[in-house]
């Protein structure tokens, strides 16, 4: 698995509060999410997130179980999150919505070419690559399925 | 030579394991999303409704008609489905569960990050999202990377006004946010077994802020003596007998009240040293500090006496509403001046019961004071139950017994 995007960069814990806030939990239309994503961390980011790819500090995701932070992430169209290291619960969520997640820490520069590639365990971003240890073969599955519902109803 | 962790999912820490659960819980603000991913998977039936609940507390009662609407979908389905199912007022999941449900060596998930809280049963008790958690309601079972653990010594007891609450700020503190990430904790010493099972609740709740899995104790003649006046007779777990990864030590006659500063819950400073901060609101309650304990420790500091701020006090379920109400401690928080709200989550995630305005600041015996949780602009700053009674008396942060 290889995706390409640019880059977003962003400080280190973040928290599931700020990707989405408590006061837009209540509804199940995930393109209110999309578009209200970060808005307690800089209003004009959503904007920017279509093809994006997310380097953050450490503990991405801390805080809530809410998934509603991952699910409004990939609607807005990031297509990864590298971060040294991601709060669990955030992890398996965005796993299970099939958002991959690459833990590394690189340096970022916004709006520059990264490329994540799984099958080869590296993260690129401008010149400078980064290995990345590998997901479980089970969270590859999940992710190549497109998700846990999909992989699920796969399995049959 | 185990963790009790590696005890309770049975393989060394490292391993993947699948295992069946022994509880499953979502409340009314996961379990719309656990419903909606589950009605996707189309696997017919829930596999051990009698292992399922559904506990509304998040907010409650509803607030808007959106908000109704996802109720009366997901209240329609548990009561259809045959899950355990408790309504607005009952309280907060992680108390129901903590009220003669979860037991010791349980594997227990719940689809919010605080299930940590009933590690103080000695369960395996961690948080899951929405999807993990329907294909738990489809399959029975999930899996699990078994964690390293933290060993946590406590030794002594906890003296003057000082609460557990003020015990686990200190170790957020020194862990940092991420500082038991995929890790869990394991509350061991004499220390523990000196704590009443509100108090290891609290410290088990906080686990999550630093990252962990979950947070554990060993159940003890305490954790037997709590279970039995639920009507469960259980076993006492065996001390521990391992080595930890990593090791940290309290001496609890050392904890002083503490005040985590905004927005982080790591952050801490001696409360003394915030001593006169203006306040605009005070909240005790949550998942965290709305137990018997706590509202018995709050009344006996407001009793006879007057808020000076509003002050919003939420149990942390029916019973220990109607506890209060029976030892008349209830009373003593109304005539303060307190302003009491449905057993719930009341206004921890910023929802409804108690907003904070932009520049107000509140002080919360909850759990998390991220930026703009509790209402946008709003600042939060996190104390034990005697800080917030002393506080709310003053109008300002002020030092419980800085009268006496």
């Amino acid at each position: 698995m290889r995706i390409e995007g640019h880059a977003v960069c962003l400080p280190p814990d973040i928290d599931t509060d700020l990707v989405i806030a408590g006061r837009y939990l209540r509804t199940k239309d995930q393109s209110i999410w999309a578009t209200r994503v970060f808005e307690d961390l800089d209003p004009t980011l959503a904007g920017r997130l279509r093809g994006s790819v997310i380097i953050a500090g450490k503990n991405f995701g801390c805080g809530s179980s809410r998934e509603q932070a991952a699910v409004a992430l990939k609607e807005a169209g990031v297509v990864c999150i590298i971060a040294p290291s991601f709060a669990r619960i955030f992890f398996r969520n965005a796993i299970n919505r099939g958002l991959p997640l690459a833990q590394a820490d690189l340096s970022c520069r916004d709006g520059e070419k990264v490329v994540v590639d799984f099958s080869a365990g590296t993260v690129t971003a401008g010149d400078i690559s980064r290995e990345i240890p590998p997901l479980s073969p089970r969270m590859l599955e999940i992710l190549a399925a497109g998700g846990l519902v999909e992989h699920w109803r796969k399995r049959g | 030579m185990t963790t009790l962790s590696e005890r309770i999912l049975g393989a060394p820490a490292g391993e993947y394991v699948d295992r069946p659960v022994d509880r499953a819980y979502v409340h009314d603000g996961t379990g719309v999303l656990t419903l909606e991913a589950w009605l996707a998977l189309e696997s017919g039936e829930i596999a051990c409704p009698d292992r399922t609940y559904v506990l509304f507390d998040h907010i409650i009662p509803a607030n808007t008609s959106t908000t109704a609407d996802l109720q009366h979908e997901l209240r329609k389905f548990a009561c259809g489905a045959g899950l355990h199912f408790s309504d607005i007022g009952d309280g907060i999941c992680h108390q129901l569960m903590g009220e003669g449900t979860a037991l010791p060596g349980d594997i227990i998930v719940g689809a919010d990050s605080h299930t940590c809280t009933l590690g103080a049963f000695g369960a395996f008790a961690t948080g899951v999202g929405a999807t993990d958690m329907a294909v738990i309601w489809a399959s029975g079972s999930t899996w699990f990377r078994v964690p390293e653990t933290i060993g946590v010594f406590l030794s002594g007891r906890l003296s003057g006004h000082s609460e557990a609450k003020d015990l686990a700020l200190t170790y957020v503190s020194r862990l940092g946010m991420d500082g038991a990430t995929y890790r869990a904790l394991e509350f061991i010493g004499d220390g523990t077994t000196h704590l009443s099972m509100d108090s290891r609740m609290t410290l088990c709740n906080l686990a999550v802020e630093t990252g962990a899995k979950t947070g554990l104790c060993y159940a003890d003649a305490v954790t037997l003596e709590y279970l039995r006046s639920f009507g469960e007779i259980v076993s006492t777990q065996a001390p521990p007998s391992c080595t930890y990864e990593q090791e940290l030590d309290f001496e609890l006659e050392d904890i002083i009240p503490v005040i985590a500063v905004p927005p982080r819950v790591d952050t801490i400073l001696p409360a003394s040293e915030l001593c006169g901060l203006s306040l605009d609101q005070v909240f005790v309650g949550t998942c965290t500090n709305g137990r018997y304990e706590d509202l018995s420790r709050f009344a006996s500091i407001v009793r006879g006496k007057k808020v000076r701020v509003r002050t919003i006090v939420a149990p942390a379920s029916r019973t220990v509403l109607e506890d209060a109400a029976g030892t008349g401690i209830l009373s003593d928080i109304l005539a303060a001046g307190c302003t009491v709200i449905p057993p719930g989550c009341g206004p921890c995630l910023g929802a409804h019961m108690g907003v904070v305005g932009e520049g107000e600041v509140c002080l919360s015996t909850a759990n998390r004071n991220f930026r703009n949780r509790m209402g946008v602009g709003g600042e939060i700053y996190l104390s034990s139950v005697s800080t917030a009674a002393a506080s709310a008396l003053a109008g300002e942060i002020a030092l419980p017994g800085g009268d006496e």
